[in-house]
C-alpha cells in the first residue's frame, strides 16, 4: 500500500507546526514516515503533551504526606487513607466528542476514566461527573443534554459503578461546545498500585480486550482543535462506540491478572490507543517496545500501519508480564471470554519498534516521543472586558419590588434547580456504599472490604473498620469569567465548603481545565490566571492537585466557552457520626449563619456574576465575590470542629442564590421516595441595612448555614466566637411555609411550592 | 446464506419507544399516522441445508432471538 | 443458612447480596459462577441484579443459557427458593421460572429511585416476615423495568395470591403516579405458583442497613431466613 508523500499540507492537517516538523527531523535524523507523522501529531497533541500549559501546571501544589503516587507520574493519582488503603481518582473530560455525537461521546468519556483508575490497580467505586450546556430553551441544547446524559447512565450503569454526584450549568457560552468531564474515584491497598511501565527487557507485551477497528482515528489530535461548524457533520465518523459490559470485564479480568503478580506493568490505551501505551510504557521505564501489528486483533480488513496505531477503539489495554508467566494471561483471558494476544515484547533500546509482516514501520526514541513535545510559553493579555466588568456597579440595577417571586424563579432557574432529571437516570446506590446520595452538598461514600482489588491470596486482605469519602465537584464559570484568578479560587472554596458541610477534611483534587484557544492572548491569559488561582486555592486546603486534564480549543464559531477549570475534590470523614447533609431535621432548631451576612467591604454586595443578576436582571458582569482563603478555612474548621461536637444536625453551603436560595434549599430538598419529599418550613429574619436582593441573593463567599437543637445554640455560638468565626441567629425550623425578613420586607412561600419550582424546572424545560 | 430476522413487540405490550417515535413524526408534522412499532432486526450468515437451517432458526427465534411473552418474530432466508 | 449467589458476566449487585447475607446477617454466601455447573449445597439462590452480558438482545435473555441455570431449574423444581433481584427477575422470567417478561419502563429512562411498596401476599417465602400492614421503603435501579403479561395470566397471579410487591405511594395507594416504570397492575415482584420461585424489581439488598437511610429490605431477607429455619426444623422433626 502506498502511503501519502509528507507535503506541508499533510503535515498542517496533523496539526503540526513547521518548527515542530524540523524538531521531529532532528530527533528521527530523518524524514518521518506517514505513521511516524501520525505518531507524532497525536502524542504532540494538547491532550497528550500538554504542550501549551505544562510549565503552569508545574505551579500547583502536588505534594502531601498522604501522596503516594503524584502528579504526572501515572495515569492517576494515588493518596493514602489509612490502615494501608489507598484511593486513585481523575477527572478527565471528552469536550469534543460529545459535541458531534453526545451518547457515544460522554459514555466513552466515562469509559475512558474508569480505565485510567483500574490501570492502576484500583477498583473503581464511584463516578461523577460536571457537565455544561447552552441554554435549555434551544432544542439542540436539549438533544446534547439528553444525549450526554443518557450516555454516562448507559455506561456507568451498565459498568456497575455508581454516579453519585456532580454539577450541571447552563450559559449560552457553552452552546455548540458542551462540557462533559467525568470523573472516577478506586480503591486499592498500598502494595497494589501498579505502574505504566514497560520493564523487563524481554518481558511480552500483551494486547487486551476487543479488536481494533478504525473508531476515533486521531481522536487526541481532534480534542486540540477548534470545533468549527462542519468539524461536527465531518467527524462524526471519528467518534468511538463505547461496550460497557466488555469493560467490566476487562476490569475484572486485569484485576485478577493484577492479583497474580506476574504483571509487570499495565496501561489502558485511551487516547492514541496503541501509540500511547506503548511509548508511554517504554519512557517511564527507560526501556524500549517492539511489537508486530500483524498480532493485533483486528476487527476491520486491511487496517494500515497507521490506522492501526492510531486507533481509539475502546476497552483496549496493553499489558507486559513477567516472562514465563504468560499462560496467567491466557488463563484469565480465556476464563472470561476475552480476546487477548501476544504482540511484542520490552527491548534495552530506548526506542519505539513497530512492524509490519516483520517490516519495520515506527521506529522512533521513546523518551524523546513523550518527552520532549515542545513546551510553549503563550503570550497573555488582559482581556478587554475585564475593564468594563471591574467598572460596573449596582447603580442602574432596581432593588428588587417582589423577592417572593424572584426567589421561585431562581430555585427555577436550571442551573440552579434540583438536577433530579439527571441523577434519577444514574445508578447512584450500586455496590452498597451510599449513604449520602445526589442533592446534598456533597456525596458520601462508604468504602467496605468488598471494594478491595483481590490480592495474591485470594482474599481481600486484614479487615478494616469501613471508611467514609465525601466527594464534590464545583466550579462556577461566570465567576472565572469576571476574575479568572479569583473565580478560580472561589471555585476550589466552594469545593472544600461543600466537604466542610459534609463532615469531611480534603485529601486532594483533580482538576479538568476547560479552555478556548490558547493562541489567543486575551483566552490564554485566563488559563494562566486560573491555574494560578487553583495553586493558591488548593495550597490553602492542603488539598494537593493529584492529576487532571486539560482541554483547549473550546469555542464554536460565536465565540469563546467561559473558562471552566472544573473542581473535584475528595474528603475523608474520620467518624460516621459525623457524615452531615444540608436539609433541616427538626421542628423547633435553630438557624445560624456562620460567616457574615454581607461581604461589607464589596461594592457589589455578592451580587457581582450572581445568578439573581444572571437571570432577573440579564446581567452577567461585575466583580464577583471576593475569596478570602485563610476566612474559609477557618471557618471550615471551625465547622468540623461543631460537628465533631455533635452539634450540627445540617449544613448548608451558600453558593448560587445566595442565603434565601440555601434556606430553601435546606427546606426542601430532602426526598425521601418518589414523589414524596420531606418538607419543611422556618421562619427567619436576616439582620443587615444593605440593600433587600443583596441581603437575599447576594452571594458573599464563607457562609454555611446550619441547624443546631436549640439546647447546642449556645454552645454553637460560643464555639464560632472563640474560632473567629461571626455566627447569626437567623430563626428556627418548622411549619409548612418558609419565610424570611430582611430590609423590612417579609415573603413567605409554602415549601410545596418552592419545592415543586425547584424539583420540576428541569423536567418542565425538557417537556 | 443469509437469515433475515425481525423481531417486534406484540401489538397488545406497551411500546413506550413507539409511541415516541409517533409522538415525535406528528410533531415534526407527519400526518395519518396509525402506529409506530419499534423491533430489531437480526442479520445472520449462515452455511447448510435450507430446510434444516430454517428448522434451526426458527427454534433459535423461539428460545433465544424473541422473547415469546411480548415479541413476535419473521424470519427471512436469502 | 448458605447461599449462592449467581455471578453472570457484568452482574453488578452481586457483592451486594453476599454483604447482606454475610455481613448484615451473618449467614453464609458465596458466589457461583455462571459457567459452572453446580450450586452445591445451599439453602437459597440469589439471582443478583445487573447488566447481565451487557442485557444485550434482551435483559436476561442470554444469562438464561448460562450452564448454572440448568442447576437452577433443577434446584427450583425441588422446592428450593430462588429469588431474582432486578436484572435477576429479568432472567427468571426469560428462563420461565417466573410468568410475563419486563420490557422498556413506560419513560424510556433508566429510573434510580427509592419507591413505597406493598406486599400483596404474606403467604409467600419472600414476604412472610413483614408486619401485617407495613408499607416497605425500597430503591429501584432499572431501565426495563415494567411487568408485562396477558390478563389471563395476570388474572391467574392475582387469584393464586402470588403478587409479592406492589408499587404504590407513601399512603399506601396504588395509583398511576406511584408506578415509577409502567408496570401492569402496579406489580413490582411475583412468585410461581409452587411460591417458591421469586422475582422483584426493587433493590432489598441496598436498603437493609441504617446507615444507608433505609432498613426494610431487610424483612425480605428475614423472611426467607425464617422459612428455610421452618423447613430445616420440619425436615428434623
Amino acid at each position: 500500500m502506498t502511503e501519502p508523500a509528507i507535503t506541508p499540507e499533510l503535515i498542517q492537517k496533523h496539526g503540526l507546526t513547521p518548527d515542530e516538523f524540523a524538531r521531529i527531523e532532528t530527533i528521527l535524523g530523518r524524514r518521518p514516515n506517514y505513521t511516524e507523522l501520525g505518531i507524532f501529531s497525536v502524542m504532540w497533541s494538547e491532550h497528550c503533551s500538554y504542550k501549551n500549559t505544562r510549565p503552569l501546571l508545574k505551579g500547583f501544589p502536588t505534594k502531601s504526606e498522604k501522596i503516594l503516587v503524584g502528579a504526572g507520574e501515572e495515569n492517576a493519582g494515588i493518596i493514602d487513607i489509612g490502615d494501608g488503603l489507598a484511593i486513585a481518582f481523575k477527572i478527565e473530560s471528552h469536550n469534543h466528542p460529545s459535541a458531534v455525537e453526545p451518547f457515544q461521546g460522554a459514555a466513552t468519556g466515562v469509559g475512558g476514566i474508569i480505565r485510567d483508575i483500574f490501570t492502576m490497580g484500583a477498583r473503581p467505586i464511584c463516578a461523577l461527573n460536571s457537565l455544561r450546556f447552552g441554554e435549555l430553551t434551544s432544542p439542540e441544547v436539549r438533544r446534547l443534554f439528553t444525549g450526554v446524559v443518557s450516555g454516562i447512565a448507559h455506561y456507568g450503569n451498565c459498568f456497575g459503578i455508581p454516579t453519585l454526584a456532580g454539577e450541571v450549568y447552563f450559559d449560552k457560552s457553552y452552546e455548540g461546545n458542551p462540557l462533559v468531564n467525568a470523573f472516577c474515584l478506586g480503591v486499592l491497598r498500598h502494595e497494589q498500585i501498579a505502574r505504566g511501565a514497560a520493564k523487563g527487557i524481554g518481558n511480552p507485551v500483551f494486547y487486551v480486550g476487543p479488536a481494533t477497528g478504525r473508531d476515533g482515528l486521531a481522536g487526541a489530535a481532534f480534542a486540540s482543535q477548534d470545533l468549527t461548524e462542519e468539524s461536527a457533520e465531518g467527524q462524526r465518523g471519528a467518534v468511538q462506540v463505547g461496550d460497557p459490559f466488555m469493560e467490566k470485564l476487562v476490569m475484572e479480568a486485569c484485576l485478577e491478572l493484577l492479583a497474580t503478580g506476574v504483571v509487570a506493568g499495565i496501561q489502558d490505551m485511551g487516547a492514541a490507543g496503541l501509540t500511547c501505551s506503548t511509548c508511554e510504557t517504554a519512557a517511564r521505564a527507560g526501556t524500549g517496545i517492539e511489537i508486530e501489528l500483524t498480532k493485533v486483533p483486528q476487527r476491520a480488513p486491511n487496517m494500515t500501519s497507521y490506522e492501526i496505531m492510531l486507533s481509539e477503539s475502546q476497552e483496549r489495554m496493553l499489558i507486559i508480564v513477567n516472562k514465563g508467566h504468560e499462560a496467567a494471561v491466557q488463563k484469565i483471558f480465556d476464563k472470561w471470554d476475552l480476546p487477548w494476544a501476544e504482540i511484542g515484547f520490552v527491548t534495552d533500546t530506548g526506542r519505539m519498534i513497530v512492524r509490519n509482516h516483520g517490516e519495520v514501520v515506527v521506529d522512533i526514541p521513546a523518551k524523546k516521543l513523550t518527552d520532549e513535545a515542545p513546551l510553549y510559553t503563550r503570550d497573555s493579555r488582559e482581556p478587554a472586558y475585564l475593564a468594563a466588568v471591574r467598572g460596573f456597579t449596582l447603580a442602574g440595577v432596581p432593588v428588587t419590588k417582589n423577592p417572593g417571586a424572584d426567589l421561585q424563579a431562581l430555585l427555577a432557574w436550571p442551573s440552579i434547580a434540583s438536577k433530579n432529571w439527571v441523577y434519577r437516570q444514574y445508578d447512584y446506590m450500586v455496590r452498597n456504599g451510599t449513604v449520602v446520595c445526589p442533592g446534598s452538598d456533597a456525596a458520601v461514600l462508604r468504602i467496605k472490604q468488598d471494594a478491595v482489588p483481590v490480592l495474591p491470596d485470594g482474599t481481600t486482605g486484614p479487615a478494616f473498620e469501613d471508611k467514609f469519602i465525601a466527594l464534590t465537584v464545583d466550579c462556577n464559570a461566570t465567576y472565572v469569567y469576571l476574575d479568572p484568578y479569583e473565580g478560580s479560587k472561589l471555585a476550589v472554596a466552594e469545593a472544600a465548603r461543600n466537604l466542610a458541610c459534609s463532615g469531611a477534611v480534603p485529601l486532594g483534587t483533580t482538576d479538568n481545565l476547560n479552555f478556548a484557544n490558547p493562541h489567543n492572548p486575551e483566552l490564554f491569559y485566563q488559563l494562566k490566571r486560573s491555574v494560578e488561582g487553583l495553586a493558591e486555592g488548593c495550597r490553602a486546603f492542603n488539598a494537593p492537585v493529584t492529576g487532571g486534564n486539560v482541554s483547549l480549543y473550546n469555542q464554536n464559531p460565536s465565540g469563546p466557552i467561559d473558562p471552566t477549570p472544573t473542581v473535584a475534590m475528595v474528603g475523608i470523614i474520620d467518624d460516621p457520626k459525623h457524615i452531615t447533609t444540608q436539609w433541616f431535621k427538626d421542628e423547633g432548631d435553630v438557624v445560624i449563619l456562620l460567616g457574615n451576612i454581607v461581604d461589607a467591604a464589596d461594592p457589589l454586595l455578592g451580587l457581582g456574576g450572581s445568578a439573581y443578576l444572571q437571570s432577573l436582571h440579564k446581567l452577567k458582569t461585575g466583580t464577583p465575590p471576593r475569596c478570602d482563603l485563610p476566612t474559609e478555612v477557618r471557618l471550615h474548621e471551625g465547622l468540623r470542629g461543631m460537628i465533631r461536637q455533635g452539634w450540627i444536625k445540617s449544613a448548608h453551603d451558600c453558593s448560587e442564590g445566595g442565603l434565601a436560595v440555601a434556606i430553601a434549599e435546606s427546606c426542601i430538598s430532602q426526598q425521601t421516595g418518589r414523589s414524596t419529599p420531606r418538607l419543611i418550613g422556618a421562619e427567619v429574619e436576616i439582620p443587615g441595612d444593605q440593600r433587600l436582593d443583596a441581603l437575599l441573593f447576594g452571594e458573599s463567599q464563607a457562609r454555611i448555614v446550619i441547624s443546631v437543637n436549640p439546647s447546642d445554640v449556645d454552645g454553637t455560638l460560643a464555639f464560632a466566637r472563640s474560632a473567629g468565626i461571626p455566627a447569626n441567629r437567623l430563626g428556627t425550623v418548622g411549619g409548612a411555609r418558609l419565610t424570611i425578613r430582611a430590609a423590612g420586607t417579609t415573603l413567605a412561600t409554602e415549601t410545596n411550592v418552592l419545592h415543586d419550582a425547584w424539583w420540576n424546572a428541569i423536567a418542565r424545560a425538557m417537556e | 446464506m443469509k437469515a433475515k430476522i425481525t423481531v417486534t413487540p406484540k401489538k397488545a405490550v406497551l411500546d413506550p419507544q413507539g409511541k415516541a417515535v409517533q409522538n415525535a413524526l406528528e410533531q415534526m408534522g407527519y400526518k395519518g399516522l396509525r402506529g409506530v412499532h419499534v423491533g430489531k432486526y437480526l442479520e445472520i450468515e449462515v452455511e447448510g441445508d435450507r430446510e434444516t437451517v430454517k428448522a434451526q432458526l426458527e427454534e433459535a427465534c423461539r428460545k433465544l432471538l424473541s422473547n415469546p411473552v411480548i415479541e413476535d418474530f419473521h424470519l427471512v432466508l436469502e | 443458612m448458605n447461599f449462592a449467589v449467581l455471578q453472570f458476566p457484568a452482574s453488578n449487585c452481586d457483592q451486594d447480596a453476599i454483604h447482606v447475607l454475610k455481613n448484615v446477617l451473618g449467614h453464609s454466601a458465596r458466589l457461583v459462577w455462571h459457567k459452572d455447573q453446580s450450586l452445591g449445597a445451599v439453602d437459597g439462590v440469589i439471582v443478583p441484579g445487573g447488566f447481565s452480558y451487557g442485557d444485550y438482545l434482551r435483559t436476561g435473555a442470554i444469562a438464561r443459557f448460562s450452564p448454572i441455570m440448568q442447576a437452577v431449574q433443577q434446584f427450583a423444581a425441588n422446592g428450593g427458593l430462588v429469588l431474582g433481584i432486578c436484572n435477576g427477575f429479568q432472567i427468571l422470567c426469560e428462563a420461565g421460572l417466573l410468568p410475563g417478561a419486563l420490557i422498556r419502563n413506560r419513560s424510556l429512562q433508566f429510573r434510580c429511585e427509592n419507591v413505597f411498596l406493598k406486599p400483596g401476599s404474606s403467604h409467600t417465602p419472600f414476604t412472610r416476615s413483614i408486619p401485617e400492614g407495613a408499607l416497605l421503603r425500597i430503591p429501584i435501579a432499572h431501565g426495563e423495568g415494567c411487568f408485562y403479561a396477558d390478563d389471563a395470566t395476570l388474572d391467574q397471579i392475582e387469584r393464586e395470591d402470588r403478587v409479592l410487591f406492589r408499587y404504590v405511594d407513601a399512603q399506601g395507594n396504588r395509583s398511576e403516579e406511584s408506578n415509577p416504570n409502567g408496570s401492569v397492575r402496579n406489580i413490582a415482584g411475583i412468585c410461581n405458583t409452587a411460591r417458591n420461585v421469586g422475582g422483584m424489581m426493587p433493590h432489598p439488598e441496598r436498603a437493609s442497613e441504617p446507615i444507608l437511610g433505609m432498613a426494610d429490605g431487610r424483612w425480605i431477607f428475614e423472611s426467607i431466613l425464617a422459612e428455610l429455619a421452618e423447613r430445616q426444623k420440619s425436615r428434623a422433626a
